[in-house]
């Protein structure tokens, strides 16, 4: 059996925890990559790619955050397909996936992984 | 790529040119209608004679339709029509015809048929000059049309060769039943009678029975069956029956391989269907022929549910059996009737005249075991659960089990999405009882809920949120609900609390409910950017202030636009420029639009008769007092308004939420207007009252409404939904009915006297100016996927590439 070292996470530096308004999105741009991160009501981040694959816009960093039973999810502010934060699903057309990234915070500040 | 040439424009060809294309069709789809318009729901023709309502099927994108093109010939072997038009499959989709019968005089003025929008309109006119008609059949479509002679005021009569009506439908006892109904509401029934001749030297004066009876009627309606056209394919040399109709076969194919019919033209199996359902299941099969599938047409489901002249009646399966067992309450006019086979185990069919309410259950059995005994089935509403594979909707062919599944598999909560996923309920619209029930069953709440987060309705909520004080989405949502909510309860909440206490919809807590629009005070396009309206009150604007507004857009690169509503609008910001735009305006002395609220738009005006030579009222002045009375008053949803000078109605007023138009003597007050996707003329609400008295009443009438409208209803449904309609809406508002008025006058007068621009408080509060940047770990940077090309010498978005499946 073969061991690999497992691959070292980037962690890229986003905004202080504050900035994040409870149930509201925000837009990072890292590398050319759009992430959205949200911080729900109950304290938890979630990162997830911020572009809309029912309308190729970059957009759902502006969407409206809840839950559908018990998920968090967040809504697409263009024609409102519902996409879960935790797993990029669609909850509407679960074959569409969006992409969903590692979020976490170091010393009040939001960091994200794209890689 | 393949040519689909389809010959006909009625619901069954529209049905076909939709299926193929929602089902990605790659080949090219053409119509071509001989009638001067486009398709039309013909099941709803009444509608459009009594109430005036747009039948009008929405166009298909992607297919070209050629009105007013009769095709006269067919030629197989070139594969063309009319000698020049080219395809590869032809679908003949032709109808039918009415059937007159041979009697002389029946092509006197004031004699017609009964099948479209142009028929229709004749009757129409001819019934403006005249007292009494006559339907000469009285079967489903003549039973039909007599409804539309009483809505038009003549005194009707039926005249019905068999010995009681709808012959086809009920047997003898339910016709008994029903003529009384008929009958009951002044119509004259003349069973058992032909007609011998019409009686007229130009125009029609009345009908002789052979009875030597005469009719006195200036209009003759003929409803006596209907004709399958098909000279078109007997020209070609298709086979067509002995008594008419194209020979199809399974697949809806002719005796042309090439050549495909359906609806009430084609002949399957030695039948054809006159009913919607079956050519709606033609069509669907048509396309999946066409797109290479196998499916197959194998007869259809004939019963059929309906209200006419105000009486349900219904049929299902067979209409005679070894047993019956028939309920009959003569005083309330219910005649029902069951027939079971020989043991009494099986039901073979049945018939309903006054109360069908046992029709929508009772049909998914024929042919099955009976789930109770007979007498009780007879009885409604029977609490019997279906079996899976029970037809719900046979418009469409959709069974309870592929309702079930979709329920499941999209997590559908309501009936529209259990429409949007099956096609169920979305033709006749008979089952949609069916389908709550179904969703119950399905353990789905179906009630007034909002969402899965909210069991109330808007209005509930609106009246929690009033009595219990709350301020917050989280106190309400703790207290009467349950998760965290979604996009729609959030903006619904949003917009009460701003409704009750009109602070910013920014601050605290509320900028987490509002949808993207209201959140930066702007609205979202296609492309990610953002389009701003400043208020330009009345549609009056100064030179200066149009000059800042040009300044503005070309020193931001924007696209800009005149409004229907009398305003500018300019496209194409990014969220970061939002703030410096609006400063430029704000300093200028403009103030937020409110496009892209839930609120108050716009008060159009004409110019009223400050200039204009026919102007009786200053339609201006009003407009803009209007406009600011009631600017960022939010709503359940966007209110429209308008003001014209006089009766000639330049501003639109009637089409608007409220539209006020000038008289000698004051104002006129319509309410419930609107454009849009169904449009309606508002109704007069008062008339000739002076500026306080319509300013309290549009108060009081914009208060009642936002408290108790659902969510998203614009006026005009909600008028039409008020119990008691316009008149008891003129108790409440001027007669104070319920009592409330000195509660609504409070509410508006809070309202204006709290009133502050959005825009520019945002821009004084460096907080909410924070949230305007494209990325919050680079404030400076623009969204790198925001590109633009020009066209007529403005930006226009670059198109965005779709990658959902």
């Amino acid at each position: 059996m073969t061991t690999m070292p497992l691959p070292q996470r980037v962690w890229e530096a986003v905004c202080p925890l504050s900035d994040l308004l409870p149930e509201r999105g925000a837009c990072a741009l890292i590398g050319g990559e759009q992430v959205a991160v949200f911080r729900t009501h109950d304290g938890s981040l979630y990162a997830i790619g911020n572009r809309d694959p029912f309308s190729g816009a970059y957009i759902l960093s502006r969407g409206i955050v809840g839950t559908r039973n018990g998920e968090p999810t967040v809504a697409s502010p263009m024609h409102k397909q519902v996409f879960s934060l935790t797993s990029g699903v669609c909850l509407d057309d679960p074959g569409t996936v969006i992409p969903t990234f590692p979020i976490r915070v170091t010393m009040g500040m939001v960091e994200v992984s794209v890689k | 790529m393949t040519r689909v040439l389809i010959v006909g424009n009625g619901p069954s060809a529209h049905r076909l040119a939709e299926t193929l294309t929602t089902r990605g069709f790659t080949g090219s789809v053409t119509i071509l209608g001989e009638e001067p318009r486009g398709a039309y729901d013909r099941v709803a023709l009444t509608t459009h004679l009594t109430e005036g309502r747009d039948l009008m099927y929405p166009e298909i994108p992607g297919v070209t339709t050629f009105v007013d093109t009769k095709v006269v010939s067919i030629e197989p072997a070139a594969k063309t029509v009319n000698g020049t038009i080219p395809y590869d499959v032809l679908v003949l989709a032709t109808g039918s015809a009415p059937f007159v019968p041979p009697v002389p005089g029946r092509d006197l003025d004031g004699c017609h048929v009964y099948r479209t929008i142009d028929d229709l309109d004749a009757i129409r006119a001819s019934a403006k000059t005249a007292t009494a008609g006559v339907v000469v059949g009285g079967g489903l479509l003549g039973l039909e049309a007599a409804d539309a002679l009483r809505g038009l005021g003549l005194q009707t009569h039926i005249v019905e060769m068999s010995p009681w009506l709808m012959p086809r439908q009920v047997d003898e006892g339910g016709g008994a039943v029903l003529k009384r109904h008929v009958e009951a509401l002044g119509l004259t029934v003349h069973t058992g009678s032909g007609v011998t001749r019409i009686e007229g030297d130009d125009r029609v004066t009345g009908l002789l029975t052979p009875d030597k009876g005469v009719i006195d009627a200036q209009v003759v309606v003929f409803s006596a069956g209907i004709r399958p056209r098909d000279e078109l394919a007997r020209g070609a040399g298709l086979q067509v029956g002995e008594r008419g109709g194209i020979v199809v076969d399974d697949g809806m194919r002719t005796s042309d391989p090439s050549i495909l019919a359906i609806g009430e033209c084609a002949l399957h199996n030695g039948q054809i269907y006159g009913l919607v359902a079956p050519c709606m299941t033609m069509a669907e099969v048509a396309a999946d022929r066409i797109m290479g599938g196998s499916a197959a047409f194998t007869g259809a489901d004939l019963s059929t549910k309906l209200k006419l002249l105000g009486v349900e009646v219904a049929q299902f399966g067979a209409m005679a059996g070894a047993l019956d067992v028939t309920y009959l309450d003569p005083v309330a006019g219910v005649y029902k009737k069951l027939f079971v086979s020989d043991d009494a185990s099986t039901l073979l069919g049945g018939i309903c005249v006054g109360d069908a309410a046992p029709y929508a259950t009772l049909r998914s059995f024929v042919g099955s075991e009976l789930p109770a005994a007979p007498s009780d089935l007879l009885f409604s509403p029977v609490a019997v659960e279906l079996p899976g594979d029970a037809p719900v909707c046979s418009c469409n062919n959709v069974t309870k089990n592929d309702v079930t599944a979709a329920i499941k598999e999209h997590n559908l909560t309501d009936v529209a999405g259990v429409k949007a996923c099956t096609r169920a309920g979305t033709t006749c619209g008979s089952c949609v009882p069916l389908l709550k029930k179904i969703l119950t069953e399905s353990g789905v709440d179906t009630g007034t809920g909002l969402c899965e987060h909210f069991t109330h309705s808007r209005a509930e909520l609106f009246t929690i949120v009033q009595v219990r004080g709350i301020t917050t989405f989280t106190q309400l949502i703790d207290e009467h609900g349950t998760g965290r909510g979604c996009d729609i309860c959030k903006p619904v909440v949003a917009s009460i609390l701003a409704s009750l206490h009109n602070g910013h919809v920014l601050e605290g807590e509320q900028a987490a409910l509002q949808d993207t629009n209201d959140h930066f005070l702007a609205n979202l396009q296609k492309n990610g950017t953002y389009s701003i309206v400043p208020r330009i009150p009345g549609g009056e604007i100064t030179p200066e202030k149009l000059i800042v507004i040009g300044e503005v857009a070309r020193d931001f690169g924007l696209y800009t636009k005149i409004t229907g509503g009398q305003r500018i609008d300019l496209f194409g910001a990014r969220v970061e420029e939002l703030p410096r735009i609006w400063q430029r305006l704000v300093d200028a002395g403009f103030e937020s639009g409110h496009a892209y609220g839930k609120a108050l738009r716009t008060v159009k005006s004409c110019v009223g008769s400050t200039w204009c030579r026919y102007g009786v009222q200053d339609s201006v002045t009003l407009a803009i007092d209007l406009e600011l009375r009631y600017r960022g008053l939010r709503s359940p949803h966007k209110l429209k308004s308008a003001v014209s000078g006089c009766a000639r109605e330049c501003a639109e007023a009637r089409s608007k939420d409220f539209g006020i138009i000038a008289t000698e003597k004051g104002w006129n007050l319509y309410v419930g207007g609107n454009g849009g996707f169904t449009p309606r003329h508002a109704d007069l609400l008062v008339q000739d009252v002076d500026t306080p008295t319509l300013i309290r009443t549009i108060d009081r009438f914009l208060m009642f409404y936002i408290r108790t409208a659902d969510r998203l209803q614009r006026t005009s449904a909600w008028l039409e939904n008020l119990e008691g309609g316009l008149d008891r809406l003129r108790e409440i508002v001027m007669d104070d009915a319920l009592g409330i008025c000195a509660d609504l006058d409070a509410q508006m007068a809070a309202h204006v006297a709290t009133y502050a621009d959005e825009w520019r408080a945002t821009l004084d509060d460096p907080v909410k100016l924070r949230r305007f940047v494209s990325f919050v770990n680079a404030p400076g940077t623009p969204d790198p996927s925001i590109t633009f090309t020009t066209e007529r010498d403005q930006i226009k978005p670059e198109i965005l590439q779709v990658t959902s499946r």
